[in-house]
C-alpha cells in the first residue's frame, strides 16, 4: 500500500483513520500543509492529487493509495521557489502565512481548471470554450481558501500576475 | 473516530455484498462522511469505497443522460451535455461548496449528504431527534434561521443542504439503485423523505442499497433554465433559499414549467402546485406571484426564519421573470 508524495513513494499507515492531512503533517513531517478547521471550511489543507486540488482534511489517506500528491513543499524545484511563491512575496500575498500553503496549491490547481475551460458560478456563458480570468472569476474560484489576516488584495495580485506570465 | 476497515469495491455486485453487511457504509469522496465520522455522528465499522465505480456520463438514444454515481461534481458541471442541455444542473453544482470540495464530491454522496442543522452537529450540547431518536429537537425553540418552512414536523425542522438535488428535482431525475434483491429506479423527488415522526430515516433506500447512477430524462426546454441561490455570503456558503427552474413559453403563455426550491424543507421541494397553477397562464409577474403564493400557502415558518417565505417568493418571481425575458 503506497502513495506518492512529492515524487517519493511512501507507505500508507495501517490505521485507516489517518487523514491525508495527518499523514503529511504528523507521519511525514511535511508541516507546510496546514490544519485550520479540519472540517472542510477553510482550505488551509489544500493539496494537489494528480494535479487536482482537494482538501486533505476530508480525505482518508487510504482513499488515495496509488495516487500522486503534491504539497507546498513539492512546488519548489531544487530549492528554487515556484514563480507563484515569488509572486506572493512580491505582492504581499500574506501576513501571518498560515493560509498561504493552501492558497498556493489551490491557485495552481485552479489555473489548470481555468485552462481547460471549467466554468464557475460567475461564468456568464456556460457554453463558451475558454475562460477569461477576471477578478470576479478569480475570487469566486479561490473562495474555498479563507485568509483570516485578510491579505486578499495581495493574493489576488499575486495570482493574477502569475496567471498572466504563464498564459 | 471509531476504527473501521476500508476496502475498494471491485464492481457493483462486490460493493453491494460488502455494503449490506451490518454497520458498513459506502464511501464516495468522503467530504461529508469523514466529517460526520470525526464528529462521531456516523460510526461505521466498514467503509466500502465506491468512488472507483462508474463515473461515465453517457448520452443515450432516447435523449436521456446517464451519470455514473461516482462522477465527481466538477466533472458533471464541466460536461458539455450538462452545460448545454441542463444548464440549471451545471449552475446548481457550481454554486455549491468550493472548487476543492467539488473535485472530491461524487454524485452519489451529494444525494445522500446529511443536514447542516447546527444542533444535529452539536453532539454533546443539544437534543436532536435525528441523532438520537426520541430525544427532542432543540432547533424548534432555538436559532432556527436556516431551518425549514415547508413539510417540517414537531420532530424535526432540518433542511436538506444540497444544491445539486434541487436541480435534479426540477428535472424529474431518476436514481438508479442496486441492492441484494436486484436493481430499481426511484424518482429523485421520492428519494428523500419528509421528517414526520422519524427524522432519523432520511431516504426511501433499503438498507445497503447502492446508488449506481442518476438519469436525466430528455427535457428540451431545460436548455433555458436557471439556478439561483441566495445565501449569507456570495460564495462558499449553503443556501438560505435556492430556486431551480425551466420555463417553456408559447407566445407569452406558459406551456410548461419546472421549478424546485432548496433551503425550505427536509428534501428538495418540487413546486407542483406552482407548476399546475402556472400552466396556460400568461408569463407575467402577476401570475408568477399568484402561483408562488399558492405554493407557499402552507408554509409554517419558525420564529427566526419568517424572512424565508418572502425571500422564496421574491426569488421565484425573479427567476421566472429572468427566464421569461422582458415582461411587465
Ligand atoms: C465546507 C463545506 C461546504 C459545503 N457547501 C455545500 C454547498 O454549498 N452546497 C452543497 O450542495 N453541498 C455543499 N457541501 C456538501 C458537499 O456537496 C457534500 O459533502 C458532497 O456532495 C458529498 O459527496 P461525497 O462523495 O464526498 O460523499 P461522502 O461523504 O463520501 O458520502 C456521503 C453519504 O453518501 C453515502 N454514499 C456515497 N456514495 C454512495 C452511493 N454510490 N450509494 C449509496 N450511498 C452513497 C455515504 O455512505 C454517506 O452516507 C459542502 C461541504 C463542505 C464540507
Ligand atoms: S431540526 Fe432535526 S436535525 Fe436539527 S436538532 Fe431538530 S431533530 Fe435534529
Ligand atoms: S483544514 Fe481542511 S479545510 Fe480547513
Ligand atoms: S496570511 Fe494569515 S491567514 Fe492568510
Amino acid at each position: 500500500m503506497s502513495i506518492n508524495i512529492n515524487g517519493s513513494p511512501t507507505n500508507l499507515p495501517s490505521d485507516t483513520r489517518v487523514s491525508l492531512l495527518d499523514l503529511l503533517r504528523d507521519h511525514l513531517n511535511l508541516s507546510g500543509t496546514k490544519k485550520g478547521c479540519n472540517q472542510g471550511a477553510c482550505g488551509a489543507c489544500t493539496v494537489l492529487v494528480d494535479g487536482e486540488r482537494i482538501l486533505s482534511c476530508l480525505a482518508l489517506a487510504v482513499q488515495y493509495e496509488g495516487r500522486s500528491v503534491t504539497t507546498v513543499e513539492g512546488l519548489s524545484t531544487n530549492g528554487l521557489l515556484h514563480p507563484l511563491q515569488q509572486a506572493f512575496i512580491d505582492h504581499d500575498g500574506f501576513q501571518c502565512g498560515y493560509c498561504t500553503p493552501g492558497q498556493l496549491c489551490s491557485a495552481v490547481g485552479m489555473l489548470r481548471e481555468v485552462r481547460r475551460g471549467l466554468p464557475s458560478n460567475v461564468t456568464n456563458d456556460l457554453e463558451g470554450e475558454s475562460i477569461t480570468l477576471t477578478r470576479d472569476e478569480l475570487c469566486e474560484r479561490m473562495s474555498g481558501n479563507l485568509c483570516r489576516c485578510g491579505a486578499y488584495n495581495g493574493i489576488v495580485y499575486a495570482i493574477t500576475e502569475f496567471a498572466e506570465t504563464t498564459k | 473516530m471509531n476504527s473501521f476497515t476500508y476496502a475498494r469495491a471491485a464492481d457493483v455486485i462486490d460493493a453491494v455484498q460488502q455494503g449490506t453487511r451490518v454497520h458498513a457504509k459506502y464511501l464516495g469522496g468522503g467530504t461529508n462522511l469523514v466529517d460526520l465520522m470525526r464528529e462521531t455522528l456516523e460510526q461505521p465499522s466498514a467503509l466500502v469505497d465506491v468512488s472507483g465505480l462508474s463515473s461515465d456520463i453517457t448520452e443515450r438514444e432516447d435523449g436521456s443522460l446517464l451519470i455514473g454515481a461516482a462522477a465527481r461534481n466538477t466533472a458533471v458541471a464541466e460536461h458539455r451535455a450538462v452545460r448545454t442541455r441542463y444548464p440549471l444542473l451545471a449552475r446548481a453544482i457550481l454554486a455549491g461548496a468550493s472548487g476543492q470540495i467539488r473535485n472530491m464530491a461524487t454524485v452519489g454522496g451529494n444525494l445522500l449528504q446529511r443536514t447542516r442543522c447546527t444542533y444535529f452537529y452539536d453532539n454533546d450540547g443539544s437534543r436532536c431527534n435525528k441523532r438520537t431518536p426520541g430525544q427532542g429537537c432543540d432547533a424548534i425553540q432555538g436559532f432556527n434561521r436556516i431551518h425549514a418552512i415547508l413539510g417540517a414536523s414537531p420532530s424535526c425542522v432540518a433542511t436538506h443542504p444540497s444544491d445539486m438535488c434541487v436541480a435534479l428535482a426540477a428535472l424529474d431525475a431518476l436514481v438508479h439503485v442496486t441492492g441484494l434483491d436486484g436493481s430499481r429506479t426511484i424518482a429523485v423527488v421520492d428519494l428523500h423523505r419528509l421528517p414526520g415522526d422519524h427524522p432519523e430515516i432520511e431516504t426511501n433506500l433499503r438498507p445497503g442499497e447502492l446508488i449506481t447512477a442518476v438519469e436525466l430524462p430528455a427535457l428540451p426546454f431545460a436548455q433555458r433554465s436557471v439556478y439561483r441561490k441566495v445565501r449569507d455570503r456570495a460564495s462558499y456558503a449553503f443556501a438560505l433559499i435556492s430556486v431551480a427552474a425551466a420555463l417553456d413559453l408559447d407566445h407569452g403563455i406558459v406551456k410548461d414549467v419546472r421549478l424546485a426550491l432548496g433551503g425550505v424543507a427536509h428534501k428538495p421541494w418540487r413546486a407542483l402546485k406552482l407548476e399546475a397553477s402556472l400552466k396556460g397562464q400568461p408569463a407575467t409577474t402577476q401570475s408568477f406571484l399568484a402561483a408562488v403564493e399558492e405554493e407557499l400557502a402552507d408554509a409554517t415558518p419558525l420564529p427566526h426564519n419568517k424572512f424565508k417565505v418572502e425571500l422564496a417568493k421574491r426569488t421565484v418571481v425573479a427567476v421566472l421573470a429572468e427566464l421569461a425575458g422582458d415582461i411587465s
